[in-house]
This record gives C-alpha cells, sequence and structure tokens, in this order.
C-alpha cells in the first residue's frame, strides 16, 4: 500500500477490507458500481467483487434503504449509499421509523446489520440541497449509531466496526475531507464506535468536534497557542455511542468547553453534549459554555455567504479567546 | 386445493375470524388498548397463499396483519397477549397490534407505515437470490399502498433486479375511510400498474381461499424459478371498518350486505360440502377453532403485564439500550 491514502481512497478500502473477510457484505446505491460513486468512494469494488456484490440502483432512495433493510433481516450486511446526506430526506421512514425501530418492536426477534454511508456537510458551494450537515437529523433519533471519521485511517476504521456492527449505522463521509491524506491503517484496523479521540492534548480549553471541524479546530488550536492559549481538541468521531466520558475527562483538565459543529445551533448535536456537560459536569467547569454551530439558515451558494454560516476558523478562534478570558 | 387442504384452510381461516372477533370483544372490554385494524373479512388471503409459500419463504404485512402472522405460524394466544399488552405477547408487548411479527417462521414484520415494507421484501428476496436459497420474499398491502412512491420505487427495482418476490394487493375497496376508486388513476389500483414495470399483474377473488392459493402459487413459482416478480390484486372487503375508530357507515349498505355474501368462510364451507365433506366434520372443525382462541383469551388474560425495565432493552443487537459511553 501506498505510503499516504486520501480521505475518498480510503472509504473504498474500508469496504473492500471487509467485502474481502465476509461473502455477506453487498453495496448498493445509485452509480457505485461502473461509475465508481460520483465522489469516487467505490472506485474498485465492482472490478474486484464484480456485480454480485456492488449494485448500481435507480434513484429510488426508499427502495435502496428499504431494500438494505430487508437483506439485513436475512443473513446480509448490506453497505447502502445515498449519495448526498441531504437525500436521506428522502428515505427519512426507513432512517426514522423502520430501521432504528423493528428490533424494539418486535421484542428483539429481528436485527438489522447494515450502513447507510453518504456524503455529508458543506464548504463546496453546492448549495442549499447538496452541502447540509445532517448528522443531527440522524441524532434525533434513538436506535441509529451515527460515525463521522475525520481522517483516512479512522474511515478504514470506523468502516469496519460500521459494518461488522450487528445494529445500524449511519456513516457520514464529509465531502470537504474526501482529497485530505493521511497514512493508511494497517491491516485489520478497527476503531470500535464511540470512543472519542484526544487529537491535540491541552490544558486551556477543550474543544470538542466532529468530520470536517476537526481539522479546523486543529487550525484554531494551533493559531491560539501563538497566543498562550493551549486548546486541547477532543474528535467525537461518531454521535450514537456518544463517548462523554472522554469529554469530561479532557474538561477536568481544562475547565472550559467549545463545541464546533457544522450543523445549525439550531437541534445541533452540541446541545445535548452540553446538556450532559451541565447534568454530569458542572463543577468541572470555570467559564460559560460556548457553542460554534452553523447559522440558523439554508446553505447559501456563494462562497462569501457560505463561510458566514458554517463555522470557520476565525470563528473558533473568538470562540475560545472569550471563553479562555472569562 | 384438495379435500384435505381446503379443510385445513377452512379451520385456519375460522380460526382467524374467532381471533379477530375475540379482539374486537376484547377492545370493548377495555383490555386491549391502542387501535386495532381487523383482518375481518380478508381471511383467504392470508390463507391460501401461505398454503401456496415454502416455511422457509419470508412474508412481510401490514399494520391490518393479524391474519398474516396467524397463517405463519403465530398463536392465537401469543397475538391476543400482544394485543392485551402482556408479557407473553409475539413482541413481548412492545409491538402491539400494529406491529405482530413471528421472525422464526419467517413472518418479517407488520408495519404501520402504508407502504414501507415493500422495499424490504424487495431486500429479502435479493438476499435470497444472493445466498441462493430458492427462497421467495411476499409483500402483502393494501389498495391505498398503491399510490405512494415505495411501490413504485420497489416494483421498478424488483422488476430491473427480477427478484423472487410477490407483491399482493389486498383491495378492500377503500383506502382508510376514501373508496380508492376516487383517488387512483386507474380502475384496477395494483393490477394495472403492472405494465408499467413490465410485470404481469392478474385479479383474483381475494375472498376464494382456493383461487388465492392457485394464483400465489403460479406467481410464486415463477418468481422461485428466477422469472422475476408479479402483482397479484385480491380482491376482498373488510367486516369492520378501518380502525377502532371507524364504524365504517360510508359504506353503501347495499354493497355491505352483497360482500357479506360473499364471506371467504361461507364459500369455503359450501365447497367443502360440496366435496363431499360431511358437515359435522366443518362443525368440528368451527368447534375446533373456538376452542383454542377461547383458551387463547383466558391464557392471555392470567398473563402477567411486562416489567417496566423491558422498555429499555432491545434497542441494539446486545439487548441493551445504552447510546453513550
Amino acid at each position: 500500500m501506498a505510503d499516504v491514502i486520501t480521505y475518498r481512497e480510503a472509504v473504498a478500502e474500508g469496504i473492500a477490507r471487509e467485502m474481502r473477510r465476509d461473502p455477506a457484505v453487498v453495496c448498493l446505491g445509485e452509480d457505485i458500481g461502473e461509475a465508481g460513486g460520483v465522489f469516487k468512494t467505490t472506485v474498485g469494488l465492482r472490478a474486484e467483487f464484480g456485480p454480485e456484490r456492488v449494485w448500481d440502483t435507480p434513484i429510488s432512495e426508499q427502495a435502496i434503504v428499504g431494500a438494505a433493510m430487508g437483506a439485513a433481516m436475512t443473513g446480509m450486511r448490506p453497505v447502502a449509499e445515498i449519495m448526498f446526506s441531504d437525500f436521506l430526506a428522502c428515505c427519512w421512514d426507513y432512517l426514522a421509523n423502520e430501521i432504528p425501530k423493528v428490533r424494539y418492536m418486535t421484542g428483539g426477534q429481528v436485527t438489522v446489520p447494515l450502513v447507510v454511508r453518504t456524503a455529508n456537510g458543506g464548504g463546496l458551494g453546492f448549495g442549499a440541497q447538496h452541502s447540509q450537515a445532517t448528522e443531527n437529523w440522524a441524532f434525533t433519533v434513538p436506535g441509529l449509531k451515527i460515525a463521522a471519521p475525520a481522517t483516512p485511517a479512522d474511515v478504514i476504521g470506523m468502516m469496519a466496526a460500521a459494518i461488522r456492527s450487528d445494529d445500524p449505522v449511519v456513516f457520514f463521509e464529509h465531502k470537504a475531507l474526501l482529497a485530505t491524506k493521511g497514512a493508511p491503517p494497517p491491516p485489520d484496523h478497527v476503531v470500535e464506535l464511540g470512543r472519542a479521540a484526544v487529537v491535540r492534548p491541552g490544558t486551556d480549553v477543550t474543544l470538542v468536534a466532529l468530520a470536517s471541524m476537526v481539522p479546523l479546530a486543529l487550525k484554531a488550536a494551533d493559531l491560539l497557542a501563538g497566543e498562550g492559549i493551549e486548546a486541547e481538541v477532543v474528535d467525537l468521531r461518531c454521535l450514537v455511542p456518544l463517548d462523554v466520558s472522554t469529554v469530561l475527562a479532557s474538561l477536568g483538565r481544562t475547565s472550559r468547553l467549545v463545541t464546533v459543529e457544522e450543523n445549525p445551533y439550531q437541534g445541533g448535536w452540541g446541545g445535548t453534549l452540553v446538556s450532559l456537560v451541565a447534568d454530569e459536569g458542572f463543577a468541572l467547569l470555570d467559564a460559560p459554555v460556548r457553542r460554534v454551530a452553523g447559522e440558523c439558515v439554508p446553505l447559501p451558494f456563494a462562497d462569501a455567504l457560505e463561510e458566514r454560516v458554517i463555522p470557520t476558523v476565525d470563528k473558533v478562534v473568538a470562540a475560545v479567546r472569550d471563553v479562555a478570558a472569562y | 386445493m384438495d379435500r384435505a387442504e381446503l379443510l385445513a384452510a377452512y379451520e385456519q381461516m375460522t380460526l382467524i375470524r374467532r381471533t379477530e372477533k375475540a379482539a374486537h370483544d376484547l377492545f370493548l372490554q377495555g383490555l386491549v388498548k391502542g387501535t386495532t385494524h381487523l383482518a375481518a373479512g380478508h381471511e383467504a388471503i392470508a390463507v391460501g397463499a401461505s398454503a401456496a409459500l415454502r416455511p422457509d419463504d419470508y412474508v412481510f404485512a401490514t399494520y391490518r396483519g393479524h391474519h398474516h402472522a396467524l397463517a405463519r405460524g403465530a398463536t392465537p394466544e401469543e397475538c391476543l397477549a400482544e394485543l392485551m399488552s402482556r408479557a407473553t405477547g409475539l413482541c413481548r408487548a412492545k409491538g402491539g397490534s400494529m406491529h405482530l411479527t413471528k421472525a422464526s417462521t419467517g413472518m418479517l414484520g407488520s408495519y404501520a407505515i402504508v407502504g414501507a415494507h415493500l422495499p424490504m421484501a424487495a431486500g429479502a428476496a435479493w438476499s435470497a437470490r444472493l445466498r441462493g436459497t430458492e427462497q421467495i420474499a411476499v409483500a402483502f398491502f393494501g389498495d391505498g399502498a398503491t399510490n405512494i412512491g415505495a411501490f413504485h420505487e420497489t416494483l421498478n427495482l424488483a422488476a430491473v433486479w427480477k427478484l423472487p418476490a410477490l407483491f399482493v394487493c389486498e383491495n378492500n375497496l377503500y383506502m382508510e375511510y376514501t373508496p380508492i376508486a376516487d383517488v387512483t388513476a386507474v380502475a384496477r389500483p395494483a393490477a394495472d400498474r403492472a405494465p408499467a414495470y413490465g410485470i404481469p399483474g392478474e385479479v383474483v377473488d381475494g375472498n376464494d381461499v382456493d383461487a388465492v392459493h392457485e394464483a400465489v402459487a403460479r406467481l410464486a413459482g415463477r418468481a422461485r424459478a428466477g422469472d422475476g416478480p408479479a402483482l397479484l390484486e385480491a380482491h376482498t372487503y373488510r367486516h369492520f371498518g378501518h380502525s377502532r375508530a371507524d364504524p365504517a357507515t360510508y359504506r353503501p349498505a347495499e354493497e355491505v350486505e352483497r360482500w357479506l355474501k360473499h364471506d371467504p368462510l361461507d364459500l369455503a364451507r359450501g365447497r367443502l360440502v360440496g366435496l363431499g365433506v360431511p358437515p359435522e366434520t366443518v362443525a368440528a372443525a368451527d368447534e375446533r377453532a373456538s376452542a383454542v382462541v377461547r383458551e387463547a383469551v383466558e391464557a392471555a388474560k392470567a398473563a402477567p403485564p411486562p416489567d417496566p425495565d423491558q422498555a429499555l432493552t432491545d434497542v441494539w443487537a446486545d439487548g441493551g439500550a445504552a447510546w453513550r459511553t
């Protein structure tokens, strides 16, 4: 394997590793076969595994995710692609009412070991219907596991965990990270779902971030270090299971919290995280909590407008300065 | 169906009818909460189809699904206990009337979002094909489901992938409270859509258990042989309203009377007598079904309620409900 791998290549590599070890893993989605995916995240899978394991579908999001559910209930481990996470709305019934509930409402009679992969997030100028960070949509529904890796190695390790999981996992691949590079992980690299990572140690403020917000938080932390503020950056990796323990442990060191969320402030995941900190870690805090999140408007098209809406390094730096000075 | 098969089908239909009547009565006694969507009148579709399927075939049903659970091996006691919120219920009292499921026999659920289970059935059929098991998957759905997107997405996908699936519409003439004809562009809401997807579409008398059996056996055989999916539209009529809340006053008296005279149990009984089955043999089947349901009611009444802590189980495959670490 090459010395570096892109996030984009890591998606296909992560799926391929699992398809090699488990014949029950099959893929379906729009343009994923011959075309290798519109984001080229499934390149090579059709050639290696053939049309009986990598299936091109019509533009039918309900049929894609519903069929994945039926296959998962009957012995397969399907990996379904929804091209843009905005399109999860087209099959929302399956994410909200069917997949997360069928095990529970049948008294545990069935399991649904499937992965719904989707390209998430903004920063690429795709406008209001192709740019949203929708991880908070999934976060409103008990019964879904939610993964959102920030690095190529995590893409592979978390894909392994997601596909091997006997529970349904919504797997958010961030569009703005697809071209980023990192070291390829060793064979059989598995990152257990629900384990956050402290990706930069610090003593003054904890920055909790997810997916593309992790490199953004790291950039902010570098700038802040020049001002003498040492920010600890926690990559949450998953929203469910939510690794509250790692966040609380970090607050034990820093006593200050800033969340960095791409999803809108309104209903964003940081609201739940902050409420847990208020419940269980209030005594750890020496300053009010700040959430840097998307503005509560649709995603606009122009760069200047989009940057006004989603978190930027400057916004994070400003929030941290406020909290640190409190 | 030969005499023995028809007699067995008759007894099973009677068992379903008695179970539905018991569910109705138990609701009126305050022992069933929420709502029920009773399938009295629809028995021949579940029983005729089930008799034509292999034991390992998959069945997906709707919130009007008691007859399918019973036809695929759930007992009246399990079903009534579920309706009565008992720990011994089919879904351990977590599902209720609209979600009867017996996964151990391939009855993979009753779904209460209209049309949602059609893609699942396609997926189960896809899975059967990938695993090379020659199983098929059958989705039963109401006429109302033929106007929802998932129906059309599924038929196209199933046709393109040539899946071993069968889609059976139980057309009881009303989508909830509205005549299906008033809100549908074609006369036969399921069968007339089949040509759009290049698959066979047939209509059958859904109150004639023998006719349903014949049609399902033929279309299932076709699907199993790799010739792809089909649509079967079974015409029937519900004896009760859409749900508990509905006295069904919108249905013309003449229409109700005509359909009640075309009752699936009466039809089968008449045919049994015509085949020379002694009336006392038929009466004995009636009595057996009544006894089973009577005992089921008593057993369900005597069963305990669920332990409240069970509410926090079964979210995840490990049996738990933890969402954080």
